[in-house]
């Protein structure tokens, strides 16, 4: 059952699905990473020492862009009444959604890092403290936009409100891992996991009761 | 299993609005309710309650058996073709041979056009060859002949008939006639608080 639902939420979310968006978020990524050293000049220490926390910015950024296609499409359909008929429970979608979601935007992101650090002239440790903390990160702002797109799927201008509401859930996560970065502390990538892992684990249940009440309402 | 579709007592409220209250019926295997209403009456809420998506104010519904419900809103894929869409319907019920379905409702030719270029009738075909494949006893169907043609309407009736003499249950809520075999209606007019 989960493996029907996770092929088709992929067929919907990957580069080239069938919702649209595609690559664009990663595009928006690298543009920010291109970006920072027009704007704060070319001193090559600054951007050394700051560049780590900009592809964090960068990266949740990019993370709110998928959101629309994320649940409002799907909601409107009525696919999740016609699941929900035949026994599988909002849960059980969301979390394949979750799933979906992460593995159509993280990889990319995590690939896009490396060219995103050499345009910023990471070193090889940063650089390497930066992808890890994306890895134990980006499941938690997957989360994150996930429940906070079921909750604005059903308002008019949702997901202008979705980009709002997901920054400042998304804070816990941004100060470990980016907090990585000011010294070599593999505590603070693993409190980021931990908080990513937390939030993956809420986020279908906060998701699920969103839709329900909509149905509801 | 005998399917078997009961409502105790229900009572409906949107908004501000009291639709119906101390509706109650029961239905057993084989059995056809026609619930007649203008529009806003409340047909479609009182489906959706019978198919357990909306809570009622009051009252309550046993079944016995799946349900499986079409209504207007199609729940497909719009940018895949059509037979990639009800695929995944199939997977999800465990259905083997769609094909008949198809057949029935003439879908065959239509199965490589992606669900956004499909007229109403053709969507509201589809919508009823998922509910074919589903393979459940108990179907509620929301208006089920707008859209379709006369042809598609006399075959549609067809099912309906077949379905319960092979023991289904078939709730329609329509405000057009429709040919159901034992003509049991619920004015939900009668009902309206």
């Amino acid at each position: 059952m989960i493996g029907t639902l996770l092929r088709r939420d992929l067929g919907l979310l990957l580069p080239g699905g069938r919702a649209g968006g595609g690559v664009l978020p990663l595009l928006f990524f690298l543009a920010v990473a291109m970006l920072y050293p027009f704007a704060v000049g070319p001193d090559a220490q600054l951007l050394a020492r700051t560049g780590g926390g900009v592809i964090w910015v960068a990266a949740l950024l990019a993370a709110i862009l998928p959101l629309e296609r994320l649940v409002t499409a799907d909601l409107e359909a009525g696919v999740f009444d016609q699941l929900h008929l035949r026994g599988v429970s909002e849960e059980l979608a969301m979390a394949s959604r979750l799933i979906a979601h992460w593995l159509a935007f993280a990889p990319l992101l995590l690939l896009a890092t490396l060219p995103a650090a050499a345009l910023l002239g990471l070193d090889e440790a940063t650089t390497r403290t930066v992808l890890l903390g994306l890895l134990a990160g980006t499941p938690g702002l997957a989360a994150v936009g996930l429940a906070v797109a079921a909750l604005t799927a059903s308002l008019r201008g949702g997901a202008a409100l979705a980009g709002l509401m997901v920054i400042p859930l998304a804070v816990p996560i941004l100060i470990f891992g980016a907090g990585a970065l000011a010294r070599p502390d593999p505590g603070a990538l693993m409190l980021t996991g931990a908080i990513s892992l937390g939030l993956c684990a809420l986020a279908p249940f906060a998701a699920a009761l969103a839709i329900r009440s909509v149905r509801e309402g | 299993m005998q399917a078997r579709l009961a409502a105790t007592d229900l009572a409906c409220r949107r908004g501000d609005r009291l639709l119906f209250r101390g509706l109650s019926f029961e239905c057993d295997a084989g059995e056809a309710l026609h619930i007649a209403g203008a529009n806003g009456i409340g047909k479609s809420s009182l489906l959706r309650i019978l198919a357990g998506l909306l809570r009622p104010l009051a009252g309550s519904v046993l079944h016995e058996g799946g349900i499986g419900l079409v209504d207007e809103r199609l729940a497909m894929d719009e940018n895949l073709p059509l037979g990639r869409a009800l695929a995944f319907w199939e997977h999800i019920d465990g259905c083997r041979d769609p094909g008949r379905a198809f057949e029935v409702l003439d879908l065959a030719s239509l199965m490589e056009v992606p669900v956004r270029y499909l007229s109403t009738g053709q969507r509201k075909r589809a919508a009823l060859a998922r509910l074919l494949n589903r393979n459940c006893p108990i179907w509620l169907l929301d208006e089920p002949l707008n859209g379709l043609d006369t042809q598609a309407q006399k075959a549609f009736e067809a099912l309906v008939l077949g379905h319960c003499d092979g023991g289904g249950i078939a709730v329609v809520a329509s405000h057009q006639g429709f040919a159901l075999p034992s003509p049991r209606t619920i004015e939900l007019a009668e009902y309206a608080a």
